[in-house]
């Protein structure tokens, strides 16, 4: 019988060793004062109701979750290439039609009109501002950091320095900042969308320069310490960056045409739509960059950096670039953020920051813009929903512990993301059984 | 004035109280050249960073300090009595970090490594992991600095007075437990049979397997290696500073730093960047600006930097045959 085969009943014990684990992650939080073991008694002694029906301690109710668990995947398992056949011929029709040029284009226009009108069905302005802040301004971060980590495989951890340059940028042109102005007059923060930007793109090149010659994980390092200094920096320096309290307000942004005045002030909705515009015009310059020959040449950077080397393409330059490129953006989420909040402070530029933009590029799919925006729409809805509502007995600091497994998972079950990229896909894909072509970046482990 | 002073006012300070700086900057230094083993070894078979390790060690740290006292009850030793008690907390200490590795190893490379991912994809899931362990440790432990009474030692316990200068207890215990559990690690990579296993994989990977070398056993032991070096080290961390934190990531890149220096891939060489970035780290005290500590961090953090670009196979050179 294969239910109680060796090979199945590991199963059991791994799918047993996980749902404690997740019992540990849901269940009481202990503390530092009592007994330091009180958060794992908690979590498998309490008694909890299920919903409301019988009482039982938390142990064995996740004990019986896992063995149902095990039960229907040692179910699936016999039948798995029929019901996967299943699945296929079930989504052959839709997966045809998505690939249609012109089903993609009227998807785009639906959701152009949804994103228009959006604010016409969001009545609370609680909740609008945390579109804007939450969910725009991320959009914009993890499309800057797509350009750095998906389409040229750099992987940047530090990439909440480029957004804090075009916030501090911000709050110092605009005579927020202890430190000297750069010019007689405060500029409007409206006009130092583009400066911001600018700045932004050259600390990109200046932090490029120098660390991007190094290969994969040491950049990753660089970046980091990089960012460390920075944060570093800023929080000792209260002389010129106002130090760990932060700027002094920042003006809204305002428009004075002459004939016509707008100003943004505190309601959300036209942060909403200055912050929608910029998002166009980044993704449509995103889209032409990839495929343009800047992009193709990223591709070959990627994907084999000596061979893109002999035909020509100089990778210091094009890593420079994308590192420039995806600059852009970060520095205007900063300006946005900076414009927006109206305060500037090294809390929004934490190396915590980094990682989630980084999970919103890994969650939506490496290299795909659509899905890199979807990602970063799914995974902050998701978490302004706990942190607003803690379900579960979800708390807020509980956030992390979640995404790091979120990006164990998805290293695992869903390398190339929620929508793939679908060279990236076939990129993680190659990887698998072709050992010749990889033997310096993996190891040979006992392949079945 | 200004400037120069600044820098004169830093060697006045180094000069007076030369031997405590060197007495904390040696303490300092033991812990992270254990850190900076496990970076080491686990670079030279998997030939990548393991982004988890400085949780494995702070694992380490509340194991030992919480564990210890909640197995053994609350209590200050005084002689052999603590002796005993930091032996004890740096056996659970290690333990838990060796299990916690092999955690790490299972869940973030293990699935990867079958599937031959690319490099990035390790990345991630390390960094995952990092985050995982970082928050599951704040939950179960208390967020934030967790500063718990001096069970052991109480913080001020001076040992002996050399130079006119007092000697606490826990940097002479420090340094000891580092000697001792270097030394055996260096034994065992290089005179056993398991060493030798680590140190064919570390050359060549596909080569040594068809020599008979098992590499997902040998990967574990390398994982448990660090994994116990880096607890015991958590352990006598949080003594020193009479704290737990859940944060692991700092000092795992000062650890780094000192792999790196050192040469990534060769262990003698990441035990000697581990004293030196102690050493360094201590020293660059009195230069903090404005006497804010956070500068000795810029500090290190700049030498990583400098390390990586200027000569990233470290000063004493890689072992592990791979170049930048």
């Amino acid at each position: 019988m294969t239910m109680f085969s060796p090979a199945n009943l590991k199963r059991l014990f791994l799918i047993l060793v996980i749902t404690a684990v997740v019992a540990v992650m849901t269940g009481t939080p202990g503390s530092s004062t009592a007994s330091p073991t009180t958060g794992v008694h908690g979590s498998f002694l309490e008694r909890v109701s299920w919903f409301g029906l019988f009482v039982a301690p938390r142990w064995l109710l996740f004990t019986t979750l896992g063995v149902i668990v095990w039960l229907v995947v040692s179910l699936y398992r016999p039948r798995a290439r029929s019901i996967r056949r299943g699945i296929d011929t079930a989504l052959a029709l839709p997966k045809a039609l998505a690939t249609k040029r012109s089903t993609r284009v009227a998807l785009m226009l639906v959701a152009l009109v949804v994103v228009i009108f959006l604010p016409k069905f969001v009545h609370e302005s609680f909740w609008m501002y945390l579109i804007v802040e939450q969910i725009g301004v991320w959009i914009l971060l993890a499309l800057g950091l797509n350009v750095v980590v998906g389409f040229a495989g750099l992987l940047d951890l530090g990439f909440a320095a480029f957004y804090a340059i075009g916030a501090y940028t911000t709050a110092w042109l605009t005579g927020a900042l202890p430190a000297p102005a750069l010019f007689h007059h405060p500029i409007p923060t409206l006009w130092v969308i583009p400066i911001g930007i600018l700045a932004a793109m050259i600390f990109g090149v200046l932090l490029g320069t120098p660390t991007l010659r190094l290969r994969g994980d040491y950049l990753a390092i660089v970046t980091l310490g990089f960012a460390l200094i920075i944060d570093d920096f800023v929080e000792t320096q209260s002389g010129v960056t106002g130090g760990g309290v932060g700027s002094a307000p920042v003006p809204h942004p305002a428009l004075n045409l002459g004939f016509w005045h707008f100003h943004w002030g505190i309601t959300p909705t036209p942060y909403y739509y200055l912050c929608l515009v910029f998002i166009i015009v980044f993704i449509i310059v995103f889209t032409s960059l990839e495929r343009s020959r800047i992009g193709r040449a990223w591709v070959a950077i990627r994907e084999d950096e000596v061979a893109a080397e002999s035909v020509g393409i100089n990778p210091l330059k094009y890593k420079v670039m994308a590192f420039a490129v995806g600059a852009a953006s970060g520095g205007f989420g900063g300006v946005m953020s900076a414009g927006l909040v109206g305060i500037v402070n090294p809390g929004l530029f934490t190396f915590q920051i980094s990682v989630n933009v980084l999970v919103l590029v890994i969650f939506g799919g490496m290299g795909s813009i659509w899905g890199v925006a979807l990602g970063a729409i799914v995974i902050q809805t998701a978490t302004s929903y706990l942190d607003n509502y803690q379900p579960w007995g979800y708390q807020i600091n509980d956030l992390y512990m979640y995404i790091g497994a979120l990006l164990i998972i998805m290293m695992i079950f869903r390398p190339a993301g929620l929508l793939p990229s679908r060279r990236r896909a076939r990129e993680f894909a190659a990887a698998k059984g072709d050992e010749q072509v990889h033997t310096d970046e993996v190891l040979t482990g006992d392949q079945p | 004035m200004g400037f120069e002073h600044f820098w004169l006012s830093g060697f006045d300070q180094i000069h007076t109280a030369f031997w405590t700086y060197l007495a904390v900057g040696l303490q300092n230094g033991a812990v992270y050249a254990m850190i900076a083993v496990g970076y080491t070894l686990v670079y030279g078979v998997l030939g990548l960073i393991n982004f988890a390790h400085g949780e494995v060690f702070m694992c380490g740290g509340f194991a030992g300090v919480f564990l210890t006292r909640d197995i053994l009850g609350d209590r200050t030793g005084t002689g052999w009595g603590s002796v005993a008690l930091v032996l004890a907390g740096i056996a659970i200490g290690a333990l838990v970090s060796a299990l916690v590795a092999i955690g790490v190893e299972q869940a973030a490379y293990r699935p990867l490594r079958r599937r031959h991912a690319p490099k990035l994809a390790f990345l991630i899931s390390a960094i995952g992991a990092s985050y995982f362990l970082q928050t599951l440790a704040g939950k179960e432990f208390g967020y934030g600095v967790n500063i718990f009474p001096g069970q052991v030692f109480e913080p001020g316990q001076v040992m002996f007075t050399l130079f006119g200068t007092t000697i606490h207890t826990i940097t002479v215990v420090s340094i000891i437990a580092a000697i001792v559990m270097l030394v055996v690690a260096d034994r065992i990579v290089r005179a056993t049979r398991l060493g030798r296993g680590i140190r064919a994989v570390s050359q060549d990977a596909e080569t040594s397997s068809l020599m008979g070398v098992n590499i997902d056993r040998t990967i574990t032991i390398t994982f448990i290696l660090g994994g116990a070096l880096a607890g015991a080290a958590g352990f006598l961390y949080s003594l020193q500073s009479g704290m737990v934190q859940n944060a692991g990531t700092e000092i795992g890149i000062y650890a780094f730093t000192a792999a790196v220096l050192g040469g990534i891939g060769n262990l003698r060489g990441a035990a000697l960047g581990g004293l030196f970035i102690g050493l360094f780290g201590s020293f660059s005290v009195p230069f903090a600006f404005e006497g804010n500590v956070q500068w000795t961090e810029i500090y290190t953090f700049l030498i990583l930097v400098l390390v990586l670009i200027i000569r990233p196979t470290g000063i004493l050179g890689e072992r592990s045959g791979r170049t930048a």
